[in-house]
């Protein structure tokens, strides 16, 4: 049981930092349509940003609580604008242009676009990983008990509480702006009809622009609470953390925000699940495996809305 | 990368030119750049003595900053905003077109004979008739792979981002059967053999995955295909990696190499040079295999050219143009998807075990996820669907790559400790990129009929779909 | 006066679609007769197309039967049959409301695809066409021949080897008849085949139409909204609103069919003052067509 609950906040972490990413996929796919790819890489960015930040402010798990607390909050804020603008310009880039041309260009110029980030980060930093001492320790008992065949403890940290508490005020932030702002209404009309939004005089590219930059922000988010969870990254995180994010997305039901967030605690329960009770080295062909099932036997996800087929 | 781009509030007028919105762009342009290369390259973090140290590179970043901003502004002045002249536009298509006429149909029989005669040409080669034997291996070893996936991509129009599984598949079968089972059913005096029987088998073991595999992908379409391959091609290998009682994981599995039919090349009695009564010398070895692959590459050209003009090609296409009028026509599309997957892995099949025959050696980490990608994009630079296409492809990126490693000239401009060959990768995702902007149905653009009544005219490729995914 | 129900091709019986809520269609029955063109009209999202895709399997129907019945005495239920197995085995074939051909391949390479099924198995199932077998030779030959008939047919031999995508609006959808018919199908579903033609083309549309009947002895079923062509060449008229048929018989019952004035005009059974002008705007097209060259 204790174990169990172990677990599941484990579980839960990951899966706020998978649906952070999967919000950026979710986003983009309801309104243009195609699958990002490159989304994960962006993430790695954030992740790698986050690092060299950190680690040009000397920051260690030795400072004081408060200046942490401080200079997380501008590491948030650089990654954050520094992964918005790599966004942006890989929509300007590589996206907008493509607009009205065959179906798989844009996908196939996504699938170029995440070689070039991953390169272009393996390159700049060279490929090892980049691991730091851990800067927020500490964390709290919850449970204990003493049994004849040993101590059971469940603990959670104090990353995890800040990674949960922080997804859950950046979940309500974005809810808000999709909910209540013109940003929000204007993002809406678009994933219902691009052509018609525009004739209302809604500036079409620009909502594009500003979903793929929220989308960033939120991935960067993930990145640093990434790398603060494992104290480690590299250039190829993106690879997996995004194929995983798209998974969530998809299991959420793609084009739905919420659905997305509880997509990606589910592949987090389930990854995490499978490592504990079943095989850690087959952890992420369990990620595939049920990426696979999702795509095949629900494309619609939970929270999604079901495709007629139009003859 | 923000070169790319022509600004939305410039381009409007076409041939005019004005100052302070150039010198806007080009500021917007240069902090953009900046922005996206402080991090990263900029501040370079470095494992010294398992500290790491961060080092700041302002220089570098600024003359890549330069570099950019000049660029866009070269492409403002020069390229973009200037008025096309009609002749040069009225004329162009039509001499491309009509060179493409008249020297087209001599392009295949060429190169077959270059194909053919390119070991005794290596020789005057000035890299050394081994390397550019071994060049030429490697490259057509992609070209075959990519005509394997383009039955699938190019042809059916599905596309598959798990292709490398089943040149996995065949590589692990020949490995496998050379080194555990065809010992055990037959004795050791059949490992010399073991390449001519494996073929085949690997061939259609991988066509048996292909189908596999592709039964519960049916009824996807897009982007969702594309990632459902994806995960395939990443389980086959992490079960390599993870397996090892079976495949021995990550260490891989040292396998026999190929044979001149039974004659290993060696410098032994019973060897090929011994056979033969000549001096041992182990460039035999390099023309054997690149005769084996130009073999092996031709037959999959024939046999898939072939296939494109009888009723399971036409169908393919037909699929890739338009599933539901497929399925008006009577066309099971379930067994005609399935038969696509299935040719395309079984020509994976076969380079697999090839590269195994060659190599010696095979370990799950040749057969990562970029794999599928370089292979989708040989495919997709060199026109979906057109088999002259993919060589030119094959030959610009692999030779690129090798180009890649001979530019030591770059080292002095590059940054300690940075091998020209490391941007190979980003020159193809970059190319990847630029190809969907500016040319985005490839090198051939145009499709050939696969019948005709009077005249056989190629169709623009403006009206060729590539498929739902 | 024509009877359908005696030797139907084609027979629906209590057909009804629905899709979540909705019913597009609620418990349809008509007949389609053998060698008789067949026309089902009724305004938009009257259900037509619905009709049609349940025909030719691209729904399963909620309910009822849809059978075809060959002149041989085979029967085929087709609510219970894959939408290419309809096309192969029970020889019904369609064309699209929204054009739908293979616009890469040449107009020939199309009406070759509609022969798949003969040439494959003519192929030995491609392994006897790799090594280029004379059974699969002589096929091929069987399938250009048919292809060259039909392209003379439908006035697209000189641009046999264009490709589809490049003809015009009219002589694609004459293409799509032409490939519907290589499949050598019993009865032909033809969804909207005037839209967007002029007078003449939809002339000769109604030409080819007449002569596919005659000279094939094919049973037509038809969506059009094209008076001329439906009161031109239509032996029957089944007249669909909400999903439910309000009239069936001949072009001239349909005509003075109060319930079909109803439901194209809106106009209540009070207002019969307008009943007759509307009869007469459907029967005005009939005087310019020519009708039906059945004796």
């Amino acid at each position: 049981m204790e174990y169990f609950l172990q677990q599941l906040i484990n579980g839960l972490t990951l899966g706020s930092i998978y649906g952070l990413i999967a919000i950026g996929y979710t986003m983009v796919y309801g309104i243009i349509g195609m699958i990002n790819f490159a989304h994960g890489d962006v993430f790695m960015v954030g992740s790698v940003v986050s690092f060299i930040v950190i680690l040009g402010l000397g920051l260690t798990g030795g400072s004081g609580s408060f200046s942490i607390i401080l200079a997380l909050g501008m590491v948030v804020i650089i990654a954050m604008l520094i992964a918005a603008v790599y966004n942006w310009t890989i929509e300007r880039v590589a996206y907008r242009p493509l607009r009205g041309s065959f179906r798989l260009a844009p996908l196939i110029s996504a699938i170029g676009m995440s070689i070039v980030l991953q390169e272009f980060v393996r390159i700049a930093q060279e490929g090892r990983p980049k691991p730091i001492q851990p800067i927020v320790t500490g964390g709290y008992e919850i449970m204990h008990r003493a049994a004849a065949n040993g101590t059971f403890v469940v603990t959670i940290s104090n990353m995890q509480i800040l990674i949960i508490i922080s997804t859950i005020v950046l979940m309500a932030i974005f809810t808000m702006i999709i909910k209540r702002t013109s940003l929000g209404r204007a993002q809406r009309a678009c994933e219902q009809d691009q052509k018609m939004a525009s004739l209302l005089g809604i500036n079409v590219d620009r909502t594009i622009s500003i979903t793929f930059i929220l989308g960033a922000c939120l991935a960067a988010f993930a990145g640093l609470m990434f790398f603060l969870l494992y104290n480690v990254t590299d250039f190829y995180i993106g690879f997996l953390a995004g194929i995983k994010a798209f998974t969530a997305a998809v299991l959420g039901g793609i084009g739905s925000i919420p659905g997305a967030m509880l997509g990606g605690m589910i592949i987090g329960l389930i990854e995490v699940m499978w490592s504990a009770y079943f095989s850690v080295e087959y952890k992420d062909v369990a990620a595939f495996t049920v990426l696979v099932i999702v795509l095949i036997f629900m494309p619609q996800g939970l929270l999604g809305k079901p495709e007629v087929e139009k003859v | 990368m923000s070169a790319a781009p022509k600004d939305t509030s410039m381009s409007n007028e076409a041939g005019k030119l004005d100052t302070l919105s150039l010198v806007k762009d080009l500021l917007f342009t240069g902090l953009l750049t900046l922005l996206i290369l402080t991090p990263i390259v900029t501040y370079k973090t470095t494992m010294n003595q398992g500290v790491l140290v961060i080092s700041s590179r302002w220089m570098l970043a600024l003359a890549l900053t330069a570099i950019v901003v000049g660029a866009r502004a070269f492409l403002h002045l020069f390229v973009w905003h200037k008025a096309p002249s009609p002749k040069a536009a009225a004329a162009k298509p039509v001499s491309t077109l009509s060179v493409a006429d008249r020297y087209g149909k001599y392009v295949a029989p060429g190169l077959l004979i270059f194909a053919l005669f390119l070991p005794l040409l290596a020789y005057g080669s000035p890299w050394g008739e081994k390397r550019t034997i071994d060049l030429a291996i490697y490259i057509l070893t992609y070209i075959m792979l990519g005509w394997g996936l383009n039955v699938v991509v190019g042809l059916a129009g599905l596309l598959d981002l798990g292709y490398v599984a089943f040149y996995a598949v065949g590589a692990y079968a020949y490995a496998l059967l050379s080194t555990v089972y065809y010992p055990l059913w037959f004795g050791p005096g059949i490992i010399p053999w073991a390449f001519y029987i494996t073929l085949p088998m690997a061939g259609l073991l991988a066509a048996t995955w292909g189908v596999i595999l592709g039964f519960p992908v049916l009824r996807l379409r897009g982007d969702y295909l594309a990632i459902v391959t994806l995960a395939f091609g990443e389980i086959i290998r992490l079960v390599l990696i993870n397996w090892f009682s079976f495949t021995n994981g990550p260490q891989g599995i040292i396998v026999p190499k190929a044979t001149f039919f039974g004659l290993p090349f060696k410098d032994a009695p019973g060897s090929f040079s011994d056979f033969f009564g000549i001096t041992y010398d182990r460039i035999h070895f390099y023309i054997f295999l690149y005769y084996l692959i130009l073999a092996l590459a031709l037959i999959t050209f024939f046999v898939t050219n072939r296939l494109r003009r009888l009723p399971i090609g036409r169908a393919w296409e037909a699929l890739r143009e338009d599933e539901i009028a497929c399925r008006s026509l009577g066309i099971n599309t379930t067994t005609t998807k399935l038969t696509a997957f299935a040719i395309g892995a079984m020509f994976g099949g076969f380079a697999g075990s090839f590269f195994a025959a060659r190599q010696g050696f095979v370990s799950p980490e040749s057969f990562v996820y970029i794999e599928s990608a370089l292979i989708l994009a040989i495919v997709v630079l060199g026109g979906l669907g057109s088999q002259i296409g993919i060589v030119f492809s094959a030959i610009a990126i692999m030779g690129s790559f090798e180009i890649f490693r001979e530019m030591n000239f770059m080292k002095a401009i590059l940054p300690n400790g940075t091998e020209p060959i490391q941007f190979r990768m980003l020159a193809v995702g970059l190319a990847m990129v630029l190809m969907m902007r500016f040319r985005p149905r490839g090198f051939v653009t145009r499709r050939e009929p696969t019948v005709f009544l009077k005249e056989k005219k190629s169709v623009s490729g403006d009206l060729v779909a590539e498929g739902h995914g | 006066m024509l009877d359908w129900s005696k030797d139907p091709e084609l027979s629906v019986q209590h057909l009804t679609m629905r899709f979540g809520g909705l019913t597009a269609i609620g418990d349809l029955s008509f007949e389609a007769g053998r060698k008789q063109i067949t026309a089902l009209i009724g305004p938009n999202g009257a259900g037509k197309t619905t009709v049609f895709n349940c025909i030719t399997g691209f729904y399963k129907p909620t309910e009822g039967k849809i059978t075809l019945h060959h002149a041989d005495g085979k029967e085929f239920m087709l609510e219970r049959m894959d939408d290419f197995i309809i096309t192969q085995k029970a020889k019904v074939a369609r064309t699209f409301q929204n054009i739908r051909l293979f616009s890469g391949m040449t107009l020939l390479e199309n009406l070759m695809v509609a022969q798949h099924n003969v040439l494959m198995k003519a192929s030995g199932f491609t392994i006897g066409g790799i090594f280029g077998s004379g059974k699969f030779k002589r096929a091929e030959n069987e399938a250009l021949d048919r292809s060259k008939y039909w392209l003379d047919k439908v006035n697209l031999t000189s641009r046999a080897d264009d490709a589809a995508g490049d003809l015009p609006y009219g002589a694609q959808r004459r293409l799509e008849i032409a490939r519907a018919m290589c499949t050598s199908p019993r009865l032909l579903c033809l969804d909207e085949p005037a839209a967007g033609l002029n007078p003449r083309e939809s002339d000769e549309l109604n030409k080819l139409l007449l002569s596919i009947r005659d000279d094939h002895n094919m049973a037509i079923l038809l969506i059009e909204h094209d008076m001329s062509v439906v009161m031109g060449i239509s032996d029957h008229i089944v007249v669909l609103d909400y999903g439910r048929k309000i009239a069936d018989g001949t072009p001239n019952q349909i005509k003075t069919d109060p319930a079909v004035i109803r439901a194209y005009l809106g106009v209540e059974d009070d207002e019969s003052e307008v009943a007759p002008l509307v009869a007469e705007a459907l029967a005005k097209p009939v005087k310019a067509v020519k009708k039906g060259a059945r004796k």
